[in-house]
């Protein structure tokens, strides 16, 4: 069911490490979630992470939460992740299916 | 209306912090990250609940703009320094705000809070206490405000540039991808609309890339340097950073931000719609 609920809102990204909300149809949506980790393994909070799409052009970008996580809402299709933080960069190519693509991103300084 | 009146860099911002006259304004829709740690002696304003008319589908008009910088501590010749997450998506919409009511001195702070986290500049958790002013905004400047029908009067005519990503360009997303994609309006674009996304004109840490840059970029896409501009995204805010480029970087006169975009333009019954990543025809 479509819900006009969040046509208002804003384009601000939404608290990362909050559980996918149950309106959110998992039959429809295609999204790319994971944890930002440093060299050490640590997770990185406060990352910022970019969806880039097949030819390379910026789609969203969000900040990881406290724990390191972040989460985007795609389509199906070919995809780059690239994070940003104080612990370095790091990017990763991804190819989405509708529903849950969890993937690990690790940064290091460059 | 250039970098020098309308942009300032981190270094100025942090040896500016308390300098008398100027006022630093976080502004977000998510204003935890302001909670969390914000500029020194920063206050923030909330995209949604200060901005926004409660009950109307509008902003704040004169009356509401007035009470609210005046309940806020800012007044009419204060130095306003706007910042924020969001690549300054929101500092930028602000920014369209501040000049529509006719605010003196407003700029943005290059980068907004990505650059500064990624500089590693320092934040403060208080709260600082202004004490209220007697703003008067000025009767809002609709030179820069596109309403819908002017919007569809200048299909094939006025420059439109769509600043949204691709994908939603060609109406294979209906929202920028942080965002869940359930929506009840139409995808695709207004024809004839270039598309130019946002981002183009950002350096990846936020920053505005150069003059030079920017004016190839929007060349390249097709804009008419002879016609009128205007620019739309989904809500409103990212056009305000593309208008922000154009009026305010770049020097172009009549550029128009159509805050309704794509939300009101892909609700409206019978007016076109493209689909695909061409233009299409008017």
């Amino acid at each position: 069911m479509t819900s006009p609920s969040n046509i208002a809102d804003g384009c601000a990204a939404p608290d990362q490490s909050a559980p996918i909300p149950a309106s959110v149809d998992l039959q429809k949506e295609t999204v790319i979630t994971g944890t930002v980790t440093s060299a050490e393994g640590e997770a990185v909070a406060g990352a910022y992470v970019r969806l880039l799409d097949s030819t390379g052009e910026f789609t969203a970008e969000v900040v990881t939460s406290p724990q390191g996580v972040f989460r985007f809402f795609a389509a199906p299709g070919t995809w780059t992740l690239r994070a940003l933080s104080r612990s370095g960069n790091g990017e990763l190519a991804v190819d989405a299916t509708r529903g849950v693509n969890e993937v690990g991103l690790s940064v290091a300084a460059a | 209306m250039s970098r020098d009146t309308a942009l300032v860099s981190a270094d100025w911002a942090e040896k500016n912090l308390e300098t008398p006259g100027v006022v630093f304004v976080e502004v977000d829709e998510d204003t935890t990250a302001y909670d969390g740690g914000h500029i020194p002696g920063a206050i923030k304003i909330d995209w949604k609940s200060d901005l926004q008319d409660p009950v109307r589908r509008d902003f704040v008009n004169q009356e509401q703009f007035s009470k609210l910088l005046s309940d806020r501590g800012i007044s009419n010749d204060d130095t306003v320094i706007l910042y924020g997450g969001n690549n300054n998506w929101f500092a930028a919409y602000a920014f369209w705000y501040f000049k529509l009511y006719g605010h003196g001195d407003v700029k943005l702070l290059d980068g907004g809070r990505k650059k500064w986290e990624l500089d590693a500049r320092p934040y403060s958790k208080d709260i600082p206490t202004r004490a209220t002013t007697s703003y008067e905004a000025s009767a809002p400047d609709l030179s820069i405000r596109a309403f819908r029908d002017e919007v569809v009067a200048a299909i094939g005519e006025k420059n439109l540039v769509d600043v949204r990503s691709p994908d939603e360009f060609a109406g294979r997303l209906l929202a920028p991808a942080h965002l869940p994609q359930e929506q009840s309006q139409r995808g695709g674009h207004i024809p004839t609309a270039i598309s130019v996304p946002w981002s183009k004109a950002a350096n990846e840490d936020g920053t505005f890339k150069s003059d030079a840059d920017l004016t190839k970029i929007y060349g390249d896409a097709g804009l008419d340097g002879s016609k009128d501009t205007i620019a739309y995204c989904r809500i409103g805010e990212r056009s305000s950073h593309t208008w922000f480029v154009l009026k305010e970087l770049l020097g172009q006169e009549n550029v128009k931000n159509y805050d309704g975009s794509w939300t009101e333009y892909g609700s409206l019954i019978g007016v076109p719609i493209a689909l695909g990543d061409e233009p299409g025809k008017a």
